[in-house]
């Protein structure tokens, strides 16, 4: 899969560390990195091509900061550049008191718009409101009924006529009227953009019920073709947001960034799996990192912070001095876990590029976890505390109580090991560095340009080493950073 | 004949937007010589159809290596024709059926790509040839997925084999391979439910659907098509990867082809990982769906409106 662009960036800016000022001859190499980026992510091709200008205009003449990697100073202004351009994004949805609120959907066949409509409909219910859910898909066979689980699923009105959907629109915005719903979400049939007849049908919607808010529903893994897209159903309804779907995958989302950038229509909520859920809001930040390859990494800050509040700060204490001082326990690693799995497993591991690869062939990430906490469940407190004591007849009887072979109890500890090390490194580093490693885990190399070196940090080595050992090191290193 | 009845399909899906490759085709039109103005344009043109960094490097590059500094002539058009049509492989055969026994056809792919309505089609085509077909509804995931299918089997007069929502799709698959066994059927064709080939334990529900039919009827499935929607842009090719990882595609049915969406992506799929096209969707009705001809893909691309 794709690697962040921080790794190749780094290559191309290497020659300009701490000298001179940036240039338009001296960043067009990393800039080509950056552009190849984006059309790997799929951003519109004259949208990526306006913005490279735009960052060389704001690059060129700054001076390289002396300790800091003139690769990152480009991905710092790439970055404000990409959340400038995407943001500013209000998550409110209208609401009125005399009348309901209508809000459409539209969008392409196979967008997501029948889920999305169930998850707004949860979404608003959550913010205390009381939402009508109009079917207005009678082209899709089987649409109508798609909706009307949905709606059972979540305890929301769903209204439908067998009869056009103009009609069923109307009708459904008079019957909100009569039950009280302040709501009312249409849920219009997938219909290309070039499709004249259909477009129009959308339009005659937009004429005689006059939605308050028209949202454009998008599949994340949409291509150029999202500018094409997002133009027309601007153009025949003026669209007021966007909704990004299907971003529990692994597309990049480049279309976030091309439709803006194309219509000035900004992107609301995004829609994560399938399950009915609430909707999340869009946050630029997010979407900065995630199209630019490098991971969640905002997400996870934000998650990360969520869960923090829910374990009490001497806990946390504990854990952080245990962790200095080398002592990280069996015990500590289980809590972890449940933390993890608090945050659940799959989506810490969808947020990450490159982690999914760690995870074996075929294995459920959440089976694996669930294992390991069977280990540490079958042993005692001592053993717990200090795992070096487990020998083979005690490594027996935890394999027996928890249902696995006594080479994976070794296989595990030998795992706690190297984890029990890595703790006591991350203990000496900064947060950022911190999550900087998280996310490269498993797969070190592409995230941690320069390798493991830098994992070392105040660490010793047990001995002074002689000028000679010193001198063949050096050597080492050099022939590494040629290659 | 033939031939020119499955190119004006293409053409047909191609036409109402042959727009954004007839900038290649105006570009190849004008005068003046093959300079880097020239390559940057063909790039771009390239990129806007979605045909990826790796495909569009190999072409850009070796028109440069051809061609620089000369004339721009017909010459050139025609070689980035061949260029183009090389990365694709031979006209497809269609569906590789059994010697003998039913033919069972696996149908995977990510939400929304249109698996259901490109087996109605499939479906269809295939009854048109005088083949006796059976469908498995086995999304029994999604809300009316399955209500979905049976009202296209009824149109199309095919048999289905279903049970409730939320039922085990192995065991639907299983039920549907005795049924085809049992009464003869040429051919079954195994909806399946779809999800993102990012879902470690979805996948490997594919991977057990996979399972039982082949353990139902030896080689089977014999052929497992990947549905794609052609709007997708580089994220196809992780796609194809996956589900080739994990069900061994034999082809992609690239679907909605009707619209401005060019496709392009499947040039990068042929180059990586070698998976051709087998059928393409170009329309709404339930007899368009062509079987893919690369020549006439190309050319369509090339097509002015």
């Amino acid at each position: 899969m794709f690697e962040g662009i921080t790794r190749s960036l780094s290559e191309a800016f290497k020659k300009l560390r701490g000298r001179g000022r940036l240039t338009a001859e001296n960043i067009r190499e990393g800039l080509r990195e950056v552009r190849r980026a984006f059309l790997e992510a799929d951003v519109n091709f004259n949208v990526v091509t306006d913005f490279i200008s735009r960052v060389e205009a704001k690059a060129v003449g700054q001076d390289v900061l002396a300790r800091v990697d003139p690769s990152d100073q480009i991905i710092k202004i790439v970055f404000e550049e990409l959340v400038g351009l995407m943001g500013p994004v209000d998550h409110k949805i209208p609401q009125r008191a005399d009348r309901p609120v209508v809000l459409m959907l539209c969008g392409l066949q196979g967008s997501g718009k029948t889920t999305t409509a169930a998850k707004l409909a949860l979404t608003l219910k959550g913010r205390g409101r009381k939402p009508l859910l109009a079917a207005a898909d009678l082209q899709r066979p089987g649409a109508v009924e798609q909706l009307q689980t949905l709606g059972e699923q979540i305890a929301v009105p769903v209204y439908s006529e067998n009869t056009t959907p103009v009609d069923v629109c109307r009708n459904a915005v008079a019957q909100a009227k009569r039950t009280l719903c302040d709501t009312v979400i249409l849920d219009t049939a997938g219909r290309l953009q070039i499709d004249q007849e259909l477009m129009d049908e959308l339009k005659r919607i937009d004429k005689l019920v006059r939605p308050d808010e028209c949202y454009l529903v998008v599949d994340a893994m949409i291509g150029q073709e999202a500018a094409n897209v997002a133009k027309a159903f601007n153009d025949a309804l003026e669209l007021n947001a966007c909704i990004l779907t299907k971003l529990d995958g692994d597309a990049r989302g480049g279309a976030a960034m091309s439709i803006k950038g194309v219509t000035g229509v900004p992107v609301k909520f995004v829609g994560m799996g399938e399950k009915v859920d609430k909707l999340e809001d869009f946050v630029p930040e997010r979407m900065a990192g995630r199209i630019m390859g490098q991971g969640d990494l905002m997400g996870i800050v934000g998650k990360i912070a969520d869960i923090q509040k829910e374990i009490s700060a001497e806990e946390m204490e504990r854990q952080q001095k245990a962790l200095q001082e080398g002592k990280f326990t069996l015990d500590d690693f289980r809590k972890q876990f449940e933390t993890i799995a608090k945050m659940g497993m799959k989506d810490m591991i969808s947020r990450m590029p490159g982690m999914s690869d760690m995870i074996p062939e075929g294995e459920d990430p959440e089976e694996a976890l669930k294992r390991v906490q069977g280990m540490i469940d079958a042993m005692t407190k001592k053993e717990r505390a200090d795992p070096d004591i487990i020998d083979q007849s005690r490594r027996r009887r935890i394999a027996t109580g928890s249902g696995v072979e006594p080479h994976e109890v070794r296989q595990f500890l030998g795992q706690f090991d190297q984890v029990r090390m890595l703790m006591k490194q991350m203990s000496q580093m900064s947060l950022w560095q911190r999550l900087k490693m998280v996310t490269g885990l498993g797969k070190m190399g592409a995230f941690m340009p320069g390798g493991m070196d830098n994992l070392k940090l105040k660490g010793d080595t047990g001995h002074r080493k002689s000028a000679k050992e010193r001198a063949e090191e050096r050597k080492k290193k050099n022939k590494k950073k040629k290659r | 004949m033939v031939f020119g009845r499955i190119f004006s399909g293409i053409k047909r899906g191609l036409a109402k937007t042959a727009g954004v490759f007839g900038g290649v085709f105006d570009l190849l039109r004008g005068k003046g010589k093959v300079d880097q103005a020239f390559l940057d344009e063909l790039e771009k043109q390239l990129y806007l159809a979605d045909v990826g960094t790796q495909a569009t490097a190999t072409i850009v590059d070796r028109v440069r290596q051809a061609f620089r500094d000369k004339e721009i002539s017909g010459e050139v058009l025609e070689f980035v024709k061949a260029q183009l049509r090389e990365l694709l492989t031979g006209p497809s055969d269609g569906i590789v059926y059994a010697p003998s026994g039913p033919t069972v056809v696996m149908i995977a792919g990510v939400n929304g790509s249109g698996k259901t309505t490109s087996i109605a089609k499939l479906a269809n085509r295939l009854q048109r040839e005088g083949k006796k077909v059976l469908v498995a509804a086995c999304d029994t995931f999604r809300a009316a997925a399955v209500e979905q299918l049976t009202v296209w089997a009824t149109r199309i007069g095919c048999e289905i084999v279903k049970q409730g929502q939320n039922a085990d799709p192995a065991a639907v698959a299983h039920d549907a391979c005795e049924k085809a066994k049992a009464r003869q059927f040429d051919v079954l064709i195994v909806d399946t439910a779809g999800r993102l080939h990012t879902q470690t334990n979805l996948m490997r529900e594919l991977e057990k659907i996979h399972r039982i039919v082949a353990k139902q009827i030896p080689g089977a499935p014999h052929e497992v098509l990947l549905v794609l929607d052609a709007s997708t842009g580089q994220n196809a090719l992780t796609q194809a990867e996956q589900f080739g990882k994990s069900v061994k595609c034999s082809g992609i049915i690239l679907s909605k082809l009707d619209g401005t969406a060019k496709g392009g992506a499947v040039f990068g799929i042929k180059q990586k990982l070698g998976l051709p096209v087998k059928y393409v969707g170009v329309g709404e009705q339930i007899d368009d769906l062509e079987p893919f001809d690369p020549d006439g893909f190309v050319q369509a691309l090339f097509e002015k409106a």
